[in-house]
């Protein structure tokens, strides 16, 4: 028997059952449609997520001070003072992997230029500093090296500063501001960066030298934190390594006792939010899954029917020479059709849901071709799977009663 | 004419078990049709001619005894291979027609050839449309089957029979669902294809039909009681003329 003539006795019947057909579609419709449309928002969030961590510098490694114990009390985090500036010099001058680095010093409280004032927080750093989090200069310059040496009184200021001491639109370069008593001169300006992904405003922050903030600000020796770049985001785990080994050699850490550091990576953030987006996918695509199914459920439902309503048809094809492997082929090549043209259907609505949900509500999406491919892919195995019983069950019909079937 | 011997009987025995009884339909039959012959088979409901039908149909096997259609033995052949010999050897007409529903005439017409994959679509029409001339509906090779009246689309049926050339038509009561008219009309249809060579077994239970072919066998009880050859059939033409037209 030929695939064509069975296919083009599998049309005629769907199309003399229009309406029908199309409803037992719907449920395959609605299914790839909201298969390709989840798994468009998931991978948009995703990939958007993904962005902003690499806008942020997806190779920095951050290190803290991490809680221990003193005499038996375990120590709040922020309060210790371990990490020193030869813990700096040292990852500075002794690494491979590292390609930046930068002590970090920080103090929140109120900026004040003539009338105006606003509350933000000084961070105290070295040049490298815009390196590792990927800031620029937008006006003016960095402070330079010499500055870090002199504590020198100088400042960059972040977009949100400049909007809040300058709401006049006069040029920031060169005006001195207060930050509590001490007077700070602004050499630049930070290139605008909004917010990030946690909601964070990336502009709202003063930069200055890491010796004045020490030194003018808090009155400390210590470090409040250092940032650092691997050379590469995929090296980030040998820089961590690295670093791990100089801090527990300069804290005198013996083998088997814990670090007194905490050292974070932004890969390490990049996982875990694409962890959660990735969670999320799954979950949205198990609901749609479901729906899938369901839809496949409606088809071997309308199939069974339909093989019972036709039972006189089938009677009387086999009576002309159907074998029953012909109608099996014919009611199978049905419920295909049935699920891939309802899978089409659902594909271009669901890319057309997915433009919709972006420009209206503004969420990124993206469409991956592997999506598209695997609802196809499932349509036509939904298709055969619940095909497969009502087509045998026309299949095994005896002909004798099937003619005569009332 | 070189009589051909179409059809082969030998004593053939069907079986049915019913719960922990068992029903003899057919109790041995045997006869020969050769080709060209009109041959009604008659009985009463419970004689055995569905069954009979059924095993000449190649739809059943029989239990014992063996069938030889155009030579062929059909006793051991397999579900499929009788599906092949149905297609090529077989042409059927019910009583209740069995179009297809929302289906034109030629599209139910070409349907046995749509099993048959060595005839390639044009020919498949080709074929079709000459057999709904040969029925005498040249003219609605497109209407649907449910546009259509019980005669015509009885002989959509009959070109269906036609069309895979068959070395015989089997008919099942195929006047049953029609008017004394119509009825005639499709009588009249048959004996012009018998005129035409062909073989024909018609099976019905009205006696009066007996009279058009050219042989009569009478089942009861699962066996023949009489097997007449008819040589001077009556025709189905003239009596149709004798019944009154009626006004329409």
């Amino acid at each position: 028997m030929n695939l064509t003539n069975l296919t083009k006795i599998a049309l005629k019947a769907l199309n003399n059952n229009k309406l029908r057909c199309f409803l037992t579609m719907l449920g395959i419709i609605i299914g790839v449609a909201s298969v390709i449309t989840m798994l468009a928002i998931g991978q948009g969030s995703k990939r958007s997520i993904r962005e902003q961590i690499a806008e942020m510098g997806s190779n920095m490694i951050m290190i803290h001070p991490g809680n221990m114990e003193r005499g038996g009390v375990r120590q709040d985090a922020s309060s210790m003072q371990t990490l020193k500036l030869n813990d700096y010099q040292d990852i500075l001058d002794n690494t491979e992997y590292v390609s930046a680095c930068s002590p970090s010093v920080s103090s929140s409280g109120q900026f004040i230029y003539g009338a105006n004032n606003y509350p933000s927080t000084i961070y105290g750093v070295t040049e490298d500093y815009l390196e590792i989090r990927k800031f620029s200069v937008e006006e003016g310059s960095m402070f330079t090296p010499q500055d870090v040496l002199t504590s020198a009184k100088v400042c960059l200021v972040g977009q949100t500063i400049i909007d809040n001491l300058f709401p006049n639109g006069e040029n920031p370069i060169g005006k001195v501001i207060r930050f509590n008593k001490i007077p700070l001169k602004i050499v630049g300006t930070l290139t605008p960066k909004g917010y990030n992904s946690m909601g964070m405003d990336q502009d709202d922050m003063v930069l200055a030298p890491y010796t004045t903030v020490q030194k003018r600000v808090l009155a400390i020796t210590y470090l409040q934190g250092i940032f650092c770049s691997a050379l590469t985001e995929e090296l980030t785990p040998q820089a961590i390594d690295e670093i791990t080994q100089i801090l527990r050699k300069n804290h005198k850490i013996k083998e088997g006792e814990e670090d007194d550091f905490e050292i974070r990576s932004q890969e390490e953030m990049s996982s875990m939010m694409s962890s959660t987006t990735d969670m999320m996918t799954i979950l949205l695509a198990c609901i749609a899954g479901i729906s899938l199914l369901v839809g496949g459920i409606g088809i071997m439902n309308i199939m069974y029917v339909s093989v019972t309503e036709r039972t006189r048809e089938i009677g009387l094809r086999m009576s002309i020479g159907a074998r029953g492997i012909d109608i099996l082929a014919q009611f199978l090549i049905e419920a295909v059709l049935i699920s891939v043209t309802g899978g089409i259907i659902g594909v271009l609505l669901g890319v057309g849901a997915s433009m919709v949900v972006n420009l209206v509500f503004n969420w990124p999406v993206y469409i991956q071709a592997y999506s598209v491919i695997l609802s196809f892919f499932v349509c036509t195995i939904t298709g055969i799977f619940f095909g497969w019983y009502p087509a045998r069950k026309a299949a095994n019909l005896d002909p004798i009663e099937a003619i005569r079937y009332e | 004419m070189a009589t051909k011997e179409i059809i082969r009987l030998e004593n053939i025995r069907r079986n049915f078990i019913v719960g922990n009884e068992t029903v003899h339909a057919l109790r041995g039959v045997s006869f020969t049709i050769n080709a060209g012959e009109f041959v009604t088979i008659m009985g009463t409901s419970g004689s055995g001619k569905s069954t009979l039908l059924n095993i000449l149909g190649c739809l059943d096997t029989p239990t014992s005894g063996e069938y030889y259609l155009d030579g062929i033995p059909v006793r051991s052949m397999g579900k499929n291979e009788r599906s092949v010999l149905r297609n090529r050897k077989i042409g059927f007409v019910f009583q209740s027609y069995n179009l297809l529903p929302k289906t034109t005439a030629i599209e139910n017409v070409e349907l046995p050839l749509m099993y048959n994959s060595a005839i390639p679509a044009r020919k498949r029409y080709e074929l079709a449309s000459r057999a709904l001339d040969a029925v005498g509906l040249a003219e609605r090779k497109n209407h649907k089957s449910n546009q259509m009246s019980g005669g015509q689309q009885q002989r959509v049926a009959i070109a269906r029979a036609l069309v895979n050339d068959p070395v015989i038509i089997l008919a099942d009561e195929a006047t049953g669902n029609l008017d004394t008219r119509t009825s005639f009309e499709i009588l009249v249809l048959f004996q012009e294809l018998h005129a035409r060579g062909r073989t024909i077994i018609f099976v019905t239970h009205n006696p009066e039909l007996s009279a058009y072919s050219s042989r009569n066998i009478v089942l009861r009880d699962g066996k023949i009681i009489s097997d007449t050859p008819n040589d001077n059939p009556a025709s189905a033409q003239e009596m149709l003329k004798k019944l009154p037209v009626e006004s329409d």
